[in-house]
């Protein structure tokens, strides 16, 4: 699993989608590096959902290529597919959990679609995924809708990690947590980024995420990648919208917060 | 690379070497070593569990390591990992601290008393939604109250936009139905009253069933299945979105903006489509009276005059409202009772459908008691 460390876990090159008359991504090249983290930020309907969600090929893409762990996406057939399925995982906005399963169910779904495992084993690795993701016996057997949002997420980040992918998808995965929870939840990506060596690619608006979690930031704007690099990179670059962006004070405050503890 | 796990003796300890592709794939095989080797390795002799082989690990390959080395370490006995490569330590601490509580016990309850808490609990939940109807129609007589007393309060556009939903745009499929089933009777009437010489007597059987039962059933339970189970998606799903719980926050009533509006449109539109679907019923009828039964339309129009009287056609139309009213009042109780999940929306809109078809025919067998008591 960890052979070939240099090679790309994401390739995205020359990305046109557009919705009638308006192109959201114009030639859009983006390139995720093995096990690194990447955020990805970008302004509300900036295109950064519709990338994700193209990459992920749930939008269908006018122009471009997409390669996954080494796959193109269009010439990928039924068992690079469930390939992808199998090694990727992914953390929706919302949690996305199936409604009519128990939270310990949602986590083991992707076990017992994907794997041949005895049932005990199944039982004891997915409830070591909920107690790493901060959650308790007490928990694993309730319905989606008894969750609070917080463990709403932890519980959907659970079931993403579920299969020990490769490469994990996360969609916003701070919004609509308290900053606590927040902090905890990026501690717990980095903890199991560390342990799992995961290529996590990440779509935030949290400059707290972006400075403690990511190795490198992708700033999204005009339907471009305008600037690619670690933080230093994005406090340097001049496009407006980013300068704006990481210059405003809601950055400072939350560089500042963090500088001491990088040191 | 298959997995390994050799259980070697070495000076009084046991040295159990692992080796190989330690993951999910080898699940199955992974499982049958550690058990095969926490049998071996039984007696009082510590253990060191050697993984510096171990090729490839991920989470299921380390939580059957943690598993050995608690099987092995049971009962104070000295179980050691030993050679942990770096890179493996983080996952590895990671499930030492997993599973640590032991699963909570669950008892299999006695079917016998299962069966009896089962049917006790149907019981309280049949009086409960009788009580959540009754509770339905009074809060519906309220805000009707409030809405005639202030007139401006009613939501005319919202009730006037159910109609059209309801009424009109039910039209052609209760006419084609409607139609077909008054031929349908039109035609087992001639063809087995023609037996006994008795065929004229069909615009009898068309007639009246058509108007005091079958047109005003037909559509009811039409309507059941296609307004009520919308009108309880509907409020189901707004439930579901907290929308419900925000007009409460806003200070509206969520009865007199979602719901009269919509079982008002319901009470209005039923006694049109039955009326339609009757007039579709008896035309369908005198349509095979005559190209199957050979009856012209003139005779079957004066036979039909002579048959029915006004009294039957109230009979049906009276009817009418009352089931409207019975079923907007359970899809919309239905709808509230919606939880959070998909699978909660979908079956109280299958009990939504069910149990207004049922009340539907309750309610004719009660009318039918009723006018047969008066004379009618």
């Amino acid at each position: 699993m960890s052979d070939g460390r240099g090679e790309l876990a994401i390739r995205v090159s020359a990305l046109v989608v557009g919705f009638g008359d308006h192109v959201v991504l114009d030639r859009l090249s983006l390139d995720v590096r093995r096990g690194e983290v990447l955020g990805v930020v970008g302004a509300s309907g900036g295109g950064k959902s519709v990338l994700l969600r193209t990459i992920l090929g749930l939008i269908p893409k006018r122009r471009g290529r997409i390669e996954i762990l080494g796959i193109d996406t269009d010439t990928a057939d039924d068992d690079d597919v469930r390939s992808i399925g199998r090694r990727c995982g992914t953390l929706f906005q919302q949690g996305a959990l199936f409604s009519s399963l128990t939270v310990l169910q949602n986590v083991q779904f992707p076990m017992r679609e994907y794997l041949d495992l005895p049932e005990d084993l199944m039982r004891d690795v997915a409830m070591a995924k909920l107690e790493m993701v901060g959650l308790t016996l007490d928990d694993a057997d309730k319905l989606p809708a008894e969750l609070s949002g917080g463990m709403t997420k932890r519980v959907a980040l659970a079931r993403a990690l579920a299969l020990d992918p490769e490469i994990v998808f996360l969609d916003e995965p701070t919004s609509g947590l308290d900053p606590i929870a927040a902090e905890d939840f990026d501690q717990l990506i980095r903890t199991l980024q560390r342990t799992l060596g995961l290529t996590v690619y990440m779509n935030t608006h949290d400059l707290d995420s972006l400075n403690t979690v990511c190795d490198r930031i992708a700033a999204l704007a005009d339907g471009r990648v305008v600037a690619l690099g670690p933080m230093d990179v994005m406090r340097d670059c001049d496009h407006p919208w980013v300068r704006s962006y990481f210059g405003g004070k809601r950055a400072h405050v939350a560089a500042r917060e963090i500088a001491p503890l990088a040191q | 690379m298959p997995p390994e796990l050799t259980p070697v003796m070495d000076n009084g300890r046991w040295r159990l070497r692992a080796g190989g592709a330690w993951t999910s794939d080898n699940a199955r095989e992974l499982q049958r070593l550690v058990e095969a080797a926490t049998r071996a390795v039984a007696g009082p002799q510590p253990v060191t569990i050697d993984v510096a082989e171990v090729r490839q690990l991920d989470t299921f390959g380390a939580w059957l390591l943690e598993r050995l080395q608690r099987g092995a370490g049971a009962e104070g006995r000295d179980a050691r990992l030993a050679g942990v490569p770096d890179h493996y330590r983080g996952l590895l601490d990671e499930l030492r601290q997993a599973n640590r509580r032991p699963p909570s016990a669950r008892r299999a309850a006695n079917p016998i008393v299962a069966a009896l808490a089962w049917t006790g609990q149907r019981a309280i939940e049949i009086g409960r939604d009788l009580v959540s109807l009754i509770a339905m129609l009074g809060a519906l007589g309220e805000a009707l109250g409030r809405a005639l007393l202030h007139p401006r309060t009613f939501r005319l556009t919202s009730a006037v936009h159910h109609f059209d939903r309801v009424a009109w745009q039910a039209v052609p499929i209760v006419v084609l139905i409607t139609l077909l089933i008054g031929g349908i009777i039109a035609q087992q009437g001639i063809f087995h009253f023609r037996k006994f010489g008795a065929d004229d007597y069909v615009v009898d059987l068309v007639g009246i069933l058509v108007l005091r039962e079958i047109g005003v059933l037909l559509v009811a339970i039409m309507v059941a299945g296609r307004s009520g189970s919308s009108y309880t998606a509907e409020l189901g799903s707004m439930k579901m979105r907290e929308e419900i719980d925000a007009l409460r926050t806003m200070g509206l009533d969520p009865i007199e903006v979602l719901i009269l509006p919509r079982v008002l449109a319901l009470v209005f539109a039923l006694p049109v489509l039955t009326f339609i679907g009757s007039m579709a019923a008896l035309y369908g009828g005198g349509m095979v009276a005559w190209l199957y039964g050979g009856m012209s339309p003139e005779i079957f129009i004066d036979r039909l005059k002579e048959a029915i009287s006004i009294d039957h056609f109230k009979v049906g139309m009276i009817k009418a409202p009352f089931m409207a009213l019975m079923i907007g009042a359970v899809a919309c109780v239905e709808g509230l009772k919606v939880k959070g999940s998909a699978e909660s929306l979908g079956l109280q809109t299958t009990t939504s459908v069910v149990k207004s078809i049922f009340l539907v025919i309750v309610l004719d067998g009660v009318f039918a008691i009723f006018f047969a008591s008066v004379g009618i």
